[in-house]
């Protein structure tokens, strides 16, 4: 009978992994398509990924989409970690209610938050671009590094900053001491979502880019004619990257699951 | 070591004592105060008021009376809705039994099929809903455009947030509850519906959260997968760019977060093992 | 003896809850102190005031009559043994042992010296009367800067004097090559004694060392410390205390987490500690077995209160009220009658003792020991009674005699059958009465 379940169960499973993959296949197959259709076969070629990086548009995009999730990573992550270290230190009631605002825009749709900086930026008068559009990014980014480094934090063994100042250590350099070490883990976590939340935003972005700022998802929204099949390369190249990205780091880490 | 009058009234002054870690979180308040709360005060001062005469604002609830006056508004909204309840439920019927099945395979089994179900994730989703209209292209191209095509998208970009939370907690029981359970009898199905179903409820209700908000939405599916069809997230999106009209959009925003809200609190309410938000241990 | 510490009217307060209601304390230089309490006592509220890591709601806590409560905890000279350990976990045994050393020997201490020695200079030169005074102060503090930033400037002066001296020699000396080596041998032994980095290191390895032999874990410096054992752990947590040498070491029911045996050794093992290390301890604990075994003075605190202070005998053949007498040891508790000086009365009966002072048929409180009764055959006392229970404790028997009035607890090595006829017995020495409480 165990048997039996397993087999039905692993069937399910690969069915929704085909769902799950079949996008993914069809982009990267017709990344080297020959012709220009998207939907018929017409040889293998490189010309797209050619095309891609001549393409200055693409190009300025991407690089813009890196520059905003690098900083709004950095700085997100270093606001929200600090923030969590110091919210473990309140008195309740304070952190409770830090807690519950920090959850707004976590729970808002998007596009709630994003009307919202528009309507921010507009009436301080502030033109849209990269600038307003970074600081959209760190806004949303952070209440999440918030919500991964929090916990982490406060299930730490409080008497640890205790003794590092016992020790002899100033309050700042008893966190660098002993929490860092400990939260290092939840802070990479964060980091990785900051960093995904905001290479792949759409939604805020583009209300807070204004005129002047793009990024990858703008880009695609805002063409006018159809998607070119450059748009496959760039895919391509990026699950590429994701891929090896999660290949990496989950040989690094896979001792962890076979001491269970 | 100098020890004179001079020096002892030095030592007397005494500093304020001020916890050394509340400065930390001085730049994160400065930003949620910013960033946003002051936004969502904004949107609620729009939604309400009217600029008379170029200078004076006056209350109004003209905006919201205008929304529900027109009738293709509103449908716009009942369809938003009912489309993110269809792809929630759908989400949940591939989502909880595919989590359930993974957390039956060893642990390191376990680990690559989450991976393989989020990272996608990683992929910017407007390419992967791009993605999913070059298929409808290839194989049937009348079906862009229906209700089953946007849902079919939705259902592809939301999945993995509904498989998420409940993989988390259904990996967290005990299983030591579960032969606890064999031992005072419970057969299998007794079992599940007993334990494993109540114990991941909290997991099912933040699913259900993180997918319903999004689905109702999103402007880019329907743009894509619905022929540009007009969904609420797409209507602010016109009310703001189109026609600049800031306070009937700010009011459609208003409408739907209250909608969400009332969602969200309903299924808070239904949550009683909550864990995050709560502060017992001071 | 020198009086190290001292509390003077201490209160705390947490929101509503008053845990401290006014501690006046005296604890002097290697001294053994303990205090003992039942939980919520207050005990660790003032250890942890003592520490830096609480302040009080008032009063004054005194370290050689200066004020310390300006000072925050890591700059107080104590140094705390937590309950738990609190070892960190991402160091092995080494680092952990020598964070101390560590975190006193950086630059940002140097930074810190220079700063305060600055500091206190610029007062002196404020004060100064003329400008030669000043000139004078301030070359003296570019020194001192000097020194602290390179504490081998002294011996590079000697050097260049010698290598001056080499230059300066007689080169048509016969004896110039012998001359030259000697100053140069000078020369190396003096290089011998620089600070330098890996010189410290190799200090601050030897001192870890010793610390770790000390406290018997040699061997076990890059062990991680989630795979010690219990004691093991506690052993290490007194080690990383120790290894800074303080003035105060705070110790927080370190051993309350270890089995009874394991408890005994290491209550064996801090004790020697303390009386060759010269440190004074303050020890934390509920536990009034271990707190009479290990201490110089107990401090038996209830209800943010101290109750009494003394040496562990006097607390133990003379406690001053109930609580104390039913906190430490065991003991039968009777109210009384004190008739007059040396005579007491109860159950009907007066019996001469050896307390006085009380107000003449004051209501009292009386305590007798079970160790200090016997059980005698019966008709000989007044007080008797049947054998109730009897229970075998390794050490003794702890035998429940049950009379008309009471229950007499007695320790006795001699078996009675339960359901027996007896009477209890004691000297008039044995009878310790005391205020009620």
């Amino acid at each position: 009978m165990k048997k039996h379940n397993n087999l039905l169960s692993g069937i399910f499973i690969l069915l929704v992994l085909l769902f799950v993959y079949a996008p993914i296949f069809s982009l990267v197959l017709f990344s080297f398509n020959a012709n220009r259709s998207l939907t018929t076969w017409g040889g293998f070629s490189f010309e797209w990924y050619g095309e891609l990086f001549r393409s200055r548009e693409i190009m300025n995009a991407v690089v813009w989409t890196f520059i905003i999730a690098i900083l709004a990573t950095i700085i997100s992550v270093i606001v929200g970690t600090f923030a969590a270290i110091g919210l473990s230190k309140n008195k309740k009631l304070f952190r409770n209610a830090v807690i519950n605002l920090n959850n707004i825009p976590i729970v808002n749709p998007e596009i709630v938050t994003a009307i919202g900086l528009l309507l921010l930026f507009q009436s301080l008068k502030l033109q849209g671009g990269y600038g307003t559009m970074l600081l959209a990014h760190i806004a949303f980014c952070t209440p999440y590094v918030i919500i991964t480094v929090y916990p982490k934090v406060k299930s730490l063994d409080p008497s640890l900053i205790e003794a590092a100042q016992d020790l002899g250590a100033t309050p700042m350099r008893a966190i660098y001491y002993a929490v860092f070490p400990q939260i290092k883990v939840a802070i990479f976590a964060a980091a990785a979502i900051a960093f995904t939340m905001s290479f792949d935003d759409f939604v805020i972005s583009y209300f807070t880019a204004g005129s002047t700022g793009t990024n990858i998802s703008i880009y695609l929204y805002t063409l006018k004619r159809g998607i070119p099949p450059t748009i496959n390369a760039l895919s391509t190249i990026m699950i590429l990257v994701v891929t090896i990205v999660v290949t990496l780091n989950f040989i690094l880490t896979r001792k962890q699951y076979k001491e269970v | 070591m100098f020890h004179g009058p001079l020096q002892t009234s030095v030592r007397e002054k005494r500093k304020v004592k001020v916890k050394p870690y509340t400065f930390l979180g001085i730049p994160y308040y400065i930003l949620l105060s910013s960033l946003i709360i002051i936004p969502l005060l904004l949107i609620i001062f729009y939604a309400v008021t009217i600029q008379e005469q170029g200078l004076y604002y006056k209350f109004t609830l003209i905006y919201f009376r205008q929304f529900f006056n027109e009738t293709e508004f509103v449908k716009v909204m009942a369809d938003s809705i009912v489309l993110a309840v269809m792809t929630t439920l759908i989400c949940l019927v591939i989502g909880y039994p595919l989590a359930y099945y993974i957390t039956k395979r060893k642990p390191i089994t376990q680990a690559i099929l989450v991976l393989l179900i989020t990272a996608p994730m990683w992929v910017n989703m407007l390419i992967r809903t791009v993605a999913w209209k070059q298929i409808f292209d290839m194989i049937n191209p009348r079906l862009l455009g229906t209700d089953f095509a946007i849902i079919v998208g939705m259902v592809y970009v939301f999945l993995p947030f509904m498989v998420l939370p409940i993989y988390t907690v259904l990996s967290k029981i005990d299983p030591l509850l579960y032969e606890a359970s064999a031992d005072l009898g419970g057969s299998n199905l007794k079992t599940f519906r007993k334990v494993t179903l109540p114990l991941s409820i909290s997991g099912v209700l933040s699913g259900i959260t993180m997918v319903l908000l999004p689905a109702a939405t999103t402007m880019v599916i329907p743009r894509y997968l619905g022929q540009n069809r007009v969904l609420i997230g797409t209507l602010i999106e016109r009310k703001f760019y189109d026609s600049g009209n800031w306070g009937y959009g700010a009011a459609i925003a208003i409408i739907l977060s209250l909608i969400i809200m009332v969602m969200v609190l309903f299924t808070k309410k239904l949550d009683r093992n909550k864990e995050v938000e709560r502060d017992e241990k001071a | 003896m020198k009086k190290l510490i001292e509390l003077r009217n201490v209160t705390k307060a947490f929101e509503e809850n008053v845990v401290l209601k006014g501690i006046d304390l005296e604890i002097y230089e290697n001294e053994f102190v303990t205090l003992l309490g039942p939980s919520g006592c207050g005990k660790t509220t003032t250890l942890r005031i003592i520490g830096g890591f609480v302040d009080p709601s008032s009063g004054e806590v005194l370290l050689n009559e200066k004020n310390i409560l300006d000072i925050p905890a890591h700059k107080r000279p104590t140094n705390t043994v937590f309950q738990r350990y609190a070892l960190f976990p991402h160091l092995d045994v080494f680092e952990n042992v020598a964070f101390g050393l560590r975190m006193h020997s950086n630059k940002a201490n140097i930074k810190i010296q220079i700063e305060k020695l600055k500091e206190d200079y610029q007062i002196r030169i404020d004060h100064a009367q003329d400008s030669t005074t000043k000139k004078k102060l301030k070359l003296e503090l570019n020194k001192e800067i000097e020194l602290i930033k390179d504490p081998n400037i002294h011996l590079k002066l000697k050097i260049d004097k010698l290598k001056n001296k080499i230059i300066a020699l007689d080169k048509t000396n016969p004896e110039f090559e012998t001359q030259k080596q000697k100053l140069q041998e000078q020369i190396k032994a003096i290089k011998n004694d620089f600070e330098t980095p890996k010189v410290r290191e190799k200090r601050l390895t030897d001192k870890v060392m010793k610390y770790l032999a000390m406290v018997n874990l040699q061997g076990y410096e890059r062990r991680s410390v989630h795979k010690l054992s219990g004691g093991q752990q506690q052993r290490v947590a007194i080690a990383r205390a120790l290894i800074n040498e303080p003035k105060v070491l705070l110790l927080d029911e370190p051993l309350a987490a270890l089995d009874l045996k394991l408890r005994q050794e290491m209550q064996y093992e801090l004790k020697e500690i303390q009386r060759n290390a010269g440190i004074t301890f303050i020890y934390v604990t509920h536990d009034q077995e271990e707190a009479l075994t290990m201490s110089d003075k107990i401090v038996v605190m209830n209800e943010g209160e101290i109750q009494q202070v003394g040496k562990p005998e006097d607390i133990y053949n003379e406690p001053i009220n109930t609580f104390v007498a039913k906190f430490i040891g065991e003991s039968n508790i009777i109210e009384g009658i004190m008739i007059d000086d040396y005579l007491v009365e109860f159950d009907g009966v007066k019996y001469p003792c050896v307390d006085y002072g009380f107000k003449r048929n004051e209501i009292v409180d009386i305590v007798l020991r079970p160790e200090d009764l016997d059980i005698v055959p019966e008709g000989t006392t007044p007080i008797s009674g049947v054998v109730d229970s009897v229970a075998f404790k390794g050490v003794h028997y702890e035998i429940d005699v049950k009379t008309n009035t009471r229950i007499y607890t007695v320790h006795t090595t001699d078996y009675q059958p339960e359901g027996k006829k007896v009477c209890v017995s004691f000297e008039k020495e044995d009878l310790h009465v005391m205020e009620k409480w």
